[in-house]
């Protein structure tokens, strides 16, 4: 296992270096913040210190050498607009991102595994195929549009929840979040929901082909002729064997959910750093933007990992290398 | 001597898209307690589709539509779903064809074992449940079952596995078992080993034994009766012995002709003629008329009835030997 876990470190530091390469030749492409930043008033000698200041004087693969120096002690550089570390600004606003993107997983899997075993049990009732209608609708629904949608229907027209920000928090264990307050818990429901919505709809899907394929195996059959109830046959037999793809399936994607934040964050207000990332987008923030594409890849790089640590642990048919 | 298992004019039919598949087509056999009783016929006559019936485990588009199984006194065609799970596993226990595929790959020996006899005893503990488990795993000829219990299949080899569906079969000492082609798809030395293991266990504990095969020597060798199965019914049925010393029905005559062993040396192994009729569009007249060489022109009109024989043997053909009959 250590070997396993060594060698992948490797493999995702290498990538971690290409990316930053791609990412920062990237922003260096678009647009001068020294625009953006400066006074419109300001004379050259005032124009040319703040070009100083923010190391743009030099050239871009001098910048990158210092920026591959600096984040190797852990400084991802300083934002232009607020002067403070990147990395700090990005991290702050992380819980609420990742709150938001683990409520929306547990709506993905908590409705969409029942759905979808349902819905492959029973392939030819009405119910599933209104089931599997939806999950086409949820895959082909544009996010923004959903969310503006939602917050028109639930909060405009019926008044029931709150459309914008991340309400009431509190603190259990560590552990900010919304989710421990009601208030909190109203504030996060429609974002969460329209951010899982794309995820139920491939959760659906994969445990109803899951559930297809698995029942027709013979040690379905074995399992029912040991007398065994049929809620035992579905809930111990079949799902663990239909947990194995949907489980990869949401560990993997579960970076993308994080990374598309972005655009449920910005439809509903939402605090987290899909919003900065966009408002840094905006003003040609270079270090924030650098620094946030870093940490998804980073995350994207752990999250695959642990998919693969987790399936080695479900299915006992598979043995990392060096794990036996 | 009472039968235990009773079926009689069993037809169960599968609905499809391309019409009514008549998988199993008026059966009638009986089976005694602690009896073995083979059930042979080729690839696709309905031997599983008959096991499956008596588990109440046909699968839609199939359906028991006729007939009754007459289990110890019990109609189980006429029992729901829920009544039928306290026989399965319990006083029926089922073994399938292949080991690789029967025991569920994500899940524990021991977990697999003890579900099994906790679904019929709901009071017995799970310490209890996995003595019971390991002592019948040693039964069967698993060596150091304490360990193998935390094993998952994959860690079996086939015979093992097919050890371990045996052992899971008779954990509720059942006072039946279908096998159904449980050493087809094992080595031959293994088959034979499995075989008489099978058979001693079934000796001892009294249990009565339907063998599914498509091979007749395996049932020469385990089997006290035998029925021939051809296109969903069954066309001859009596004591092994006698049928092998002589077989009576074209299609069993058929079938001895093609094992080796009943052949002088040196001569070449016969085989049927023609090939099985898809059982969608069984001719009118007897299903197998396009395969015999006794075949006149009233085996196309009519369907034999049962002859009844002196020797209790039953066969279902026109050209049964004159003065034999009842
Ligand atoms: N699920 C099913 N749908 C349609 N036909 C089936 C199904 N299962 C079995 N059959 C048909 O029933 C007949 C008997 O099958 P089976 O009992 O499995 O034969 P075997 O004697 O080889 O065990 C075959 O012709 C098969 O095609
Ligand atoms: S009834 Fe006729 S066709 Fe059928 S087995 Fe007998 S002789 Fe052959
Ligand atoms: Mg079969």
């Amino acid at each position: 296992m250590t070997a396993f876990i060594l060698r992948r470190s490797l493999q995702s530091i290498v990538v971690l270096f290409i990316m930053s390469l791609i990412v920062f030749v990237g922003v260096n492409l678009v647009g001068d913040p020294v625009d953006m930043l400066i006074n419109p008033e300001a004379d050259q000698a005032e124009i040319d210190r703040v070009i100083r200041d923010l190391g743009l004087d030099r050239p871009v693969s001098e910048q990158y050498w210092y920026f591959v120096l600096n984040a190797f002690q852990g400084d991802l550089g300083r934002s232009f607009i607020f002067g403070e570390p990147a990395l700090k600004l990005i991290v702050q606003r992380m819980p609420a991102t990742m709150e938001l993107a683990l409520v929306s997983l547990l709506m993905a899997v908590v409705f969409g595994i029942p759905l979808g075993i349902y819905a492959g049990l029973k392939p030819n009732s009405k119910i599933s195929k209104t089931i599997m209608a939806a999950s086409i609708l949820g895959f082909s629904m544009p996010t923004f549009w959903v969310g503006i949608i939602l917050i028109m229907f639930f909060s405009v027209h019926l008044g029931w929840l709150p459309s914008t920000g991340r309400g009431d928090v509190a603190t259990y264990f560590g552990v900010t979040s919304s989710a421990f307050t009601v208030n909190g818990l109203s504030h996060i429901f429609l974002p969460a929901f329209n951010l899982a919505l794309f995820k139920l709809s491939s959760v659906i899907r994969l445990a109803r082909a899951g559930t297809r394929e698995v029942i027709l195996q013979d040690y379905i059959k074995f399992a029912r002729a040991k007398g065994l109830a049929e809620s035992r046959v579905v809930r111990i037999h079949l799902l663990k064997n239909i947990m194995i793809p949907v489980i990869t399936i949401i560990g993997l994607e579960f970076g993308s959910l994080i990374a598309f934040s972005t655009v449920t964050e910005t439809v509903f207000a939402w605090p987290g750093m899909g919003k900065l990332i966009i408002d840094s987008i905006y003003n040609l923030d270079r270090p924030v933007v650098v620094a946030y594409l870093m940490i998804i890849v980073v995350i994207f790089v752990m999250l695959n990992l642990i998919v693969d640590i987790l399936y080695s642990v479900l299915d006992p048919r598979v043995r990392i290398k060096g794990v036996s | 001597m009472e039968p235990i298992l009773k079926i009689n004019n069993l037809q169960t039919h599968f609905f499809t898209k391309a019409g009514i598949l008549k998988a199993v087509d008026g059966v009638s056999f009986e089976i005694g307690a602690g009896e073995i009783v083979g059930l042979v016929g080729e690839s696709g006559s309905g031997k599983s589709i008959t096991g499956f019936s008596v588990m109440g485990l046909v699968d839609p588009p199939g359906k028991i539509i006729d007939g009754s199984i007459n289990f110890k006194g019990k109609n189980l065609s006429a029992l729901s779903n829920d009544q039928m799970q306290n026989f399965r596993g319990n006083r029926i226990a089922m073994i399938f064809q292949d080991p690789m595929m029967t025991l569920n790959p994500v899940l524990r020996i021991e977990t697999q074992m003890i579900e099994a006899i906790q679904a019929h005893d709901s009071g017995i503990s799970r310490e209890d449940a996995r003595i019971r488990s390991r002592d019948t795993l040693g039964l069967v000829g698993i060596s150091s079952p304490d360990e193998r219990l935390r094993a998952y299949p994959h860690q079996f080899s086939g015979g093992m596995r097919q050890r371990v569906s045996i052992a899971i079969a008779m954990l509720n000492r059942p006072d039946l078992i279908i096998a159904d082609e449980p050493t087809t798809a094992l080595d031959v030395t293994i088959q034979g080993q499995v075989i008489s293991e099978m058979q001693k266990l079934c000796r001892e504990t009294q249990t009565a034994l339907l063998w599914i095969t498509h091979d007749l020597a395996v049932i020469a060798g385990i089997a006290d009766r035998v029925c021939v199965m051809y296109a969903g019914r069954i066309v001859e049925q009596g004591l092994v012995a006698n049928i092998i010393a002589n077989p009576m029905h074209p299609y069993t005559q058929g079938l001895m002709g093609s094992v080796p062993s009943q052949n002088q040396r040196g001569k070449p192994l016969q085989q049927i003629n023609g090939m099985v009729p898809s059982m969608l569009n069984l001719p009118a007249g007897c299903a197998f008329q396009n395969r015999c060489n006794y075949a006149n022109e009233k085996c196309s009109k009519m369907q034999p009835d049962i002859t009844q024989l002196a020797d209790s043997r039953q066969v279902r053909c026109f050209n049964v030997p004159a003065g034999q009959q009842l």
